[in-house]
């Protein structure tokens, strides 16, 4: 199996590693650089569980390959977090109850960073197609979409 | 109990406290199974079977084993060498970890490849060769129960037929006699399909076999882990395997829903090659392995009859069932109720005569019979009461609202006991459906359906008014494989007043860390942000039966309330001591006792934790601490109303649940804002197989829809925005007058809608249209009936 240098900024701080053609972006992630926050769900790109930021846009990096991620950025849940203070999506996440089990949280919070980065003052109708990726069995979504619209309002007071 | 006893700084029950699993989870640093990555850990992956039923002819594994980094290859041969090539179901059943002879269901475990990364285990499994001799296949259970049908289970000496089990319940001959003699009588088969809670973390397991210590370490998917350590003990005993020295770590689970109570083959083969090898191995599914090869739920084919007098009042129900339960009974129902609590059937309705039987029946599809989200079958038999109560007052031209009204047990009736013979706790039916009504609005909808029925338009209005049965249990009833269904709580208070309370239960998403803290603060006044939970490690949390059929807080919190009491009981000694006054002259309010008449005479929690451990009375034990294994004295009987509005598309037969009102009555709150998130979650697994969700087998037994592109969850999109509110009925007999509320959501919802789809199409003379209700469906429907555009 071929091997392929690659160099990543993820969260921020480049990496750079030796990795087999066929590597996953999302084993990447996870085995190489234990960044284990970003998770695995389904494997077919149904589930959106390993939601990360490719350039800013949202990619399930179970199907994207870690070397299709080479001199690119990534972002991941683990970076949003600044300076010790909860990024407003996380916030919102919070205190709108829109996690339970927390498996998809990650995916659902970073799809949400990626509207909120395009469209500040989101509708309804725009979260729930935004994230209609993103697959929950706990929340039931309603709560997702208050923590969304948290975030969104927490943002546009900054 | 609707206004907190507690502060907010406190935060006992009643207040919306912040979750305290969130900090974690928002970072992405919970630790789930797939996230646990050990020293020298190897990966497992496992060769299914493409055959429904086939003889296993040859397995080649010569070429596997040459694949870089593949170390072994185990088969059904290799476990019976250590006669671990079978194991017993949770229902005293018995199913293969590996096959040495044939295979019985299509993506069966056939052979396990173990390697040093994931990626050379899947090409290992890629190359290992099977030959198989194909045998006739049996997919319908009503064919299984054919004479001359092929006997499925030749493993087990003298069985000659397909059947598992025969269960009943109720008298027949007086139902029937009653059926006979009541004016209306309405008849109607009622299909609920194979479905998979489909959790979005799938099932896995590390497991880790310390050679030295001879200590087994298993991080496992399990909402059960204490009753997993023994089930390991008793099947592994003879190969060395000892309970003290088995661990069972059950870590942050992503959402457990039933499926996750059972022992899969590939945890079994996992701690096999664990134990041979002396190295951590890791096994996590993926996607279709999850949904083609676990415990299914339901498969349940129900005929129902249901007789009334002309004015509306019910008589007598019959309910005749074959239950599909795949290749071996693996469903997790306790001993004596192999068809789970499907005796609930007779539902919110004063029923005096009723029968319900059901025949248990293997084929040749995935072991199972477990739940999906509810308690033992309890979504099937209220979906059974309550279509039928809609297809009755259909034939009696009644509203479905003033038929239930009619029938409804009354509050003064509780406790009441039922044909069927449960003893439903509390209740009060009419308030939950007329707040439900006032709500939605209901005359005004069924004016606006009139009007829109005269335009050609299709609108329905669906009532589900259910009635859960939940917390097993008493343990003179229920049991899993003989271990009886107590829960418990082990609570330490600490010198400096915080305490560590450790639960047998295992949450999943539910939010345990925080509503336990909560009870504790209730109980004791030490506020729920200096309670630290614990839970899901079978070294540290005392024994107890785990989290499902809403168990939690009926049994779990119960167990923590008494525990509670009991450090009160010493606290009051302590307190006497210190205030030198009569046990009997201090009064306890949340967090601290004062004297009788001098409440300026006072000493709090934290001041006695203190005195617990320094200043102790003489004759006294130091020490602050319970423990309590809690039997509940009955189950308890959550419910709810709801009300579904559907408009339909009569170009597409689209289903838009427009509007979805859901009051629901779980007794006392322990944190409100959870047992929302709880409906919400709930109402949307119950939306699911309502509208989408199915597993599917052809004639070959071939799965029709094994990955999430077939097998439809609910995304946002679909999902409409739940409303939710609540009656408060406690229950008389927990602690905290706590019902539970997990699962009434998923129970009630399903009927809810498929009552409002049917109601839309009833004047064109639908009486019933299975779940789930697809497009296709309706749209073959309205075609029938000519008002398809």
């Amino acid at each position: 199996m071929a091997k392929h240098t690659i160099k990543v900024t993820v969260n921020g701080e480049g990496r750079q590693a030796e990795v087999e053609s066929r590597l996953l972006l999302v084993h990447f992630l996870r085995e190489n650089l234990r960044l284990t926050g970003t998770h695995i769900g389904c494997d077919t790109t149904h589930c959106g569980a390993c939601t990360v930021l490719l350039d800013g846009v949202p990619v399930k990096s179970c199907t994207v390959l870690a070397v299709q991620a080479d001199g690119r950025d990534v972002a991941t849940v683990e970076g949003l977090e600044k300076d010790g203070k909860l990024h407003p999506v996380q916030e919102g996440f919070y205190q709108e109850h829109g996690l339970q089990c927390g498996y998809c949280t990650p995916g659902m919070m970073m799809t949400s960073c990626a509207l909120l980065a395009s469209n500040p003052d989101p509708t309804e109708a725009d979260i729930r197609r935004a994230i209609s990726g993103n697959l929950c069995r706990c929340t039931g979504y309603v709560n997702i979409v208050k923590s969304v619209q948290h975030a969104a309002a927490a943002a546009r007071a900054r | 109990m609707a206004t907190p006893r507690t502060s907010p700084e406190v935060g006992g029950m009643g207040h919306s406290i912040k979750r305290k699993e969130d900090p974690r989870f928002l970072r992405g640093k919970g630790n789930y199974v797939d996230d646990i990555q050990l020293p020298g850990m190897l990966h497992m992956d496992i060769v299914r079977s493409p055959f429904a039923h086939a003889k296993i002819v040859k397995i080649d594994s010569s070429k596997a084993l040459k694949v870089p980094g593949v170390l072994a290859v185990i088969t059904g041969e290799t476990l019976a060498q250590y006669k671990l090539h079978w194991m017993p179901t949770l229902m005293s059943d018995t199913q293969m970890v590996l096959p040495t002879e044939k295979v019985m269901y299509q993506a069966q475990e056939v052979a396990a490849v173990i390697a040093t990364d994931r990626y050379a285990a899947a090409d290992g499994v890629e190359a290992v060769e099977v030959e198989y001799d194909p045998l006739p296949v049996v997919v319908d259970p009503f064919k299984a129960l054919e004479p001359g049908a092929p006997v499925l289970r030749t493993d087990k000496p003298g069985k000659k037929d397909n059947r598992i089990f025969h269960w009943e319940a109720g008298d027949r001959q007086a139902t029937e006699k009653a059926l006979s003699a009541s004016d209306v009588v309405v008849r109607q088969d009622i299909y609920l399909p194979r479905i998979h809670v489909a959790s979005i973390e799938t099932c896995g397991i590390v497991a880790d076999f310390d050679r030295i210590r001879g200590k087994l370490t298993v991080y496992m998917t399990t909402q059960a882990p204490h009753a997993i350590r023994t089930v390991i003990a008793l099947v592994a005993g003879h190969v060395g395997l000892s309970e003290e020295k088995i661990r069972v770590v059950s870590p942050d689970i992503g959402g457990g829903f039933g499926g996750k109570v059972p022992v899969y083959p590939g945890y079994v083969i996992a701690i096999a090659a664990s134990v041979v090898i002396g190295k951590p191995v890791k096994w996590v599914e993926d996607r279709m392995e999850n949904l083609q090869a676990d415990s299914f739920a339901r498969d349940y084919h129900i005929t129902a009859a249901i007789g009334a007098k002309k004015d509306g009042t019910m008589t007598a129900l019959q309910i005749k069932t074959v239950a599909d339960h795949g290749y071996a009974d693996a469903a997790a129902n306790p001993s004596k109720f192999p068809a789970g609590l499907f005796s609930i059937c007779t539902g919110s309705y004063r029923l005096p005569t009723a029968f319900a039987e059901v025949d248990g029946v293997y084929t040749n599809k995935p072991p199972g019979g477990i739940a999906y989200r509810c308690s033992f079958r309890v979504t099937e038999a209220v979906h059974a009461i309550e279509r039928m109560t809609d297809v009755l007052a259909q034939e009696l031209k009644m509203d479905p609202a003033d038929l239930r009204m009619k029938n409804f047990i009354q509050p003064g009736e509780f406790p009441y006991k039922s044909a069927l013979g449960w003893e439903y706790d509390s209740g009060n039916y009419p308030a939950a459906l007329k707040k439900a009504m006032d709500i939605v609005g209901y005359a005004e909808l069924r004016r606006e359906q009139a009007e829109k029925r005269k335009r050609g338009e299709l609108m329905g209005i669906g009532i589900s008014s259910f009635t859960e049965i939940v917390g097993a249990g008493p343990s003179k009833h229920f049991d899993i494989l003989g271990i009886k269904m107590f829960d418990s709580c082990e609570l330490r208070v600490h010198p400096t007043g915080k305490a560590t309370a450790r639960f047998g239960t295992k949450s999943q998403g539910q939010g345990h860390e925080t509503t336990y803290a909560q009870v504790i603060a209730e109980e004791l006044g030490i506020p729920a942000a200096h309670v630290e939970v614990e839970e899901g490690d079978t070294d540290t949390a005392p024994y107890g039966l785990g989290t499902y059929a809403s168990r939690s807080t009926p049994v779990g919190a119960a167990a923590g309330a008494v525990a509670a009491r009991k450090v009160r009981e010493k606290a009051k000694k302590i307190a006497a001591h210190l205030l030198e006054v009569s046990e009997d002259d201090l009064v306890w309010e949340p967090g601290k006792f004062s004297v009788k008449g001098a409440p300026q005479k006072s000493t709090t929690i934290q001041d006695i934790a203190f005195a617990a451990y320094t200043n102790h009375p003489q004759g006294m034990e130091a020490g602050l601490e319970a423990v309590d294994y809690y039997d509940p004295p009955n189950l308890t009987f959550p419910f709810g109303s709801y009300i579904c509005v559907v408009d339909i598309d009569r170009g597409t037969g689209e289903i838009k649940v427009r509007r979805f009102v859901a009051v629901d009555d779980c007794g006392n709150i322990i944190n409100p804002m959870i047992v929302d998130g709880q409906i919400h979650g709930g109402l949307t697994m119950g939306l699911a197989p309502a509208l989408f969700e199915e597993i599917h087998y052809d004639e070959s037994g071939n799965i029709q829809g094994g990955s999430f592109m077939d097998y439809l969850l609910p995304t946002a999109m679909e999902t409409p925005k739940w409303e939710t509110d609540k009656t408060i009925t406690p229950s008389p007999h927990h602690p905290l007058g706590a019902k539970g509320v997990g699962e009434s959501a998923t129970v009630g919802a399903p009927p809810a809608i498929a009552n409002a789809v049917v109601d839309a199409l009833s004047h064109l003379g639908v009486k019933h249209i299975d779940i789930p209700i697809t497009p296709e469906k309706v749209w073959k429907i309205m075609k029938e009936k000519g008002v398809a555009e």
